[in-house]
């Protein structure tokens, strides 16, 4: 089972929809087709779609990490949604939620950043 | 009743998936639930991304070594590297903590093996490798016994 990503612009938003796993392995592709989009497309804010996403861990942390504090560093803001339990276990335990919002799916995630 | 399979692998970020997938499908045969069966994937991967990217610095020569024995509704997992060893283990430990920062690790790999498992055990020595234990008591039969 690897990764699949689908990256949509909605500007100024980038919304990320991950199906699959994401680990140490699926990691490296994430960040750099997001990092390129980003500097591409002037991307401010982030949108991550996890429906999809089956199995996550530490390495995944890491990556959504360095993604939020890529969109930070504009001023811009990640906001993450349609979680499944598991992966908001590891979320919660990393205090991810401190600094990326959650909301319950896509249509609110967009719309409290201002595109529907 | 007692059982045990051991695998070796390449020190290959592919093999992440194949590690936990294998563990897990050992494991299904104590019908363990969704949730620990995650847990379980979750820990396999986070020893082996730590073998593979610390003990090994990505030296896809080398090999990652698993052990798993159940015993009753006890999982016992073995991973293993012969890699570079660990220099500070209470530091490794500590939540968010990462050698790698540049490589954008979380540093939660130890804190997520500690609340997923019921007992961590690491030892490693300079040069020589690092050795994970993890046990867990699967929950099923405490649950049907009434």
């Amino acid at each position: 089972m690897s990764l699949s990503i689908n990256l949509e612009v909605r500007h100024p938003v980038l919304l990320i929809r991950l199906d699959g796993e994401l680990d140490h392995h699926t990691a490296e592709e994430l960040r750099d087709r997001v990092d390129l989009i980003i500097e591409e497309r002037k991307i401010e804010h982030i949108v991550l779609s996890l429906e999809g996403l089956s199995f996550m861990d530490s390495s995944g942390l890491g990556v959504i990490l360095g993604r939020y504090n890529k969109v930070k560093s504009f001023g811009g803001e990640m906001v993450v949604c349609s979680i499944s339990g598991p992966v908001k276990r590891l979320f919660e335990m990393s205090g991810l939620f401190k600094i990326v919002r959650l909301e319950a799916d896509e249509q609110h995630a967009l719309a409290t950043l201002g595109v529907a | 009743m007692r059982n045990r399979m051991d695998i070796e692998f390449s020190a290959l970020s592919q093999n992440e998936s194949f590690a936990r997938v294998t563990v897990a499908a050992f494991i299904a045969q104590l019908d363990p639930t969704v949730d620990e069966l995650t847990e379980i994937k979750t820990v396999v991967s986070e020893a082996v991304t730590n073998a593979i990217i610390h003990g090994y610095e990505e030296n896809s020569e080398e090999k990652v070594f698993i052990s798993v024995e159940l015993n009753d509704d006890t999982v016992n997992l073995t991973i293993r590297d012969t890699g570079i060893g660990i220099q500070d283990l209470d530091e490794a430990r500590q939540p968010l903590f990462t050698t790698k920062p540049e490589l954008e690790r979380s540093g939660m790999g130890f804190t997520i093996m500690e609340n997923f498992m019921d007992e961590v055990k690491v030892e490693s020595a300079s040069g020589q490798g690092t050795t994970i234990h993890l046990m867990k008591y699967l929950s099923k039969n405490k649950a049907l016994c009434n």
